[in-house]
């Protein structure tokens, strides 16, 4: 995996046919510090994706049109998307979630969000970036000082 | 009435609205989402509310005065509204909405009328408590005063 620039700002994809949470989400997003971008349902969240978009932390939710949340996720991990992909519901029955879960999430929320559950799960991600970057620098720096490799 | 006094009412108005059930803590998270970049940020996602809210009754309306009602149609739109509402903390909004998609499930005609009936009570009541509390947060904007931070410590 090759280094990335830590202090490059997050981006975030919130996947959510209701708009009034997708300006509530977006905004609390913005206010961790992090760029956002929203679309209506799992087919525009596949779209912008195959238009060469990439994000840290997708937020998807599970029942709207189109595609839903289930089929986006399955869809995106099929093509090779490994970003952060957290689903949220109203929902909860444990067969409903079981299944969200096993079509490819990293995570699972209740909604409604609040700032400090996003908070967490942005941490999650810098902590990870965190983590491959220190790998990285370290598997380079052993390649360079070795002699026998 | 002096600024003071204009801020201790807007704090037991808005106080009330949480005792008796209109408002629950997500309206909390809203306030904290608005600084001086975005000011208006809790009246703009409540106006989308209406808007939303007006639109969803009058699909529901239709949707339930049909010969053979569509369920599903008639559940995807009150998962819409109990979304939105929840949302934004409309919470006596929201339980009224958890309460008519149950009988989606039963596909109870009648009871799904009352539902919708009660539905709208509750949404009238909370569209009327939200704007006289956004009048009372202009007066004492006008008056050259700040919102009070409301916590959920009462």
């Amino acid at each position: 995996m090759t280094s990335r620039n830590l202090s490059t700002q997050l981006r975030a994809l919130v996947v959510d046919d209701n708009m009034i949470n997708r300006k509530i989400h977006q905004k609390m997003l913005n206010g961790l510090g992090v760029e956002c971008m929203g679309v209506a349902n799992g087919k525009e969240a596949v779209d912008v994706h195959c238009y060469g978009q990439s994000f840290d932390l997708i937020l998807m939710d599970k029942d709207m049109p189109i595609m839903n949340g289930i089929e986006a996720t399955k869809k995106l991990r099929s093509v090779g998307i490994c970003s952060m992909i957290v689903g949220v519901s109203s929902r909860s029955m444990e067969v409903e979630i079981r299944e969200f879960m096993e079509a490819g999430l990293n995570d699972y929320h209740e909604k409604p969000l609040t700032t400090a559950k996003l908070a967490s799960i942005i941490h999650h991600i810098i902590n990870t970036k965190v983590f491959y970057s220190y790998n990285d620098h370290f598997i380079f720096g052993k390649f360079l000082n070795d002699p026998f490799i | 009435m002096d600024v003071g006094q204009m801020q201790r009412q807007w704090l037991d108005y808005t106080r009330s609205l949480f005792i008796e059930g209109f408002l629950d803590n997500q309206f909390l998270q809203l306030q904290q989402l608005q600084d001086e970049n975005n000011p208006e940020f809790v009246v703009e996602v409540v106006s989308l509310f209406f808007d939303d809210s007006e639109r969803l009754l009058k699909d529901l309306n239709f949707a339930l005065d049909q010969q053979g009602v569509d369920f599903k149609k008639v559940d995807a739109h009150v998962h819409q509204l109990k979304g939105s509402s929840s949302s934004i903390g409309a919470q006596r909004v929201k339980n009224a909405c958890i309460a008519f998609r149950n009988f989606c499930e039963d596909q109870n005609v009648e009871a799904c009328l009352r539902c919708l009936q009660q539905v709208k009570q509750e949404y009238c009541l909370v569209k009327n408590k939200l704007e006289t509390l956004f009048r009372l947060e202009q007066q004492i904007v006008a008056a050259g005063g700040s919102i009070p931070m409301m916590e959920l410590g009462f």
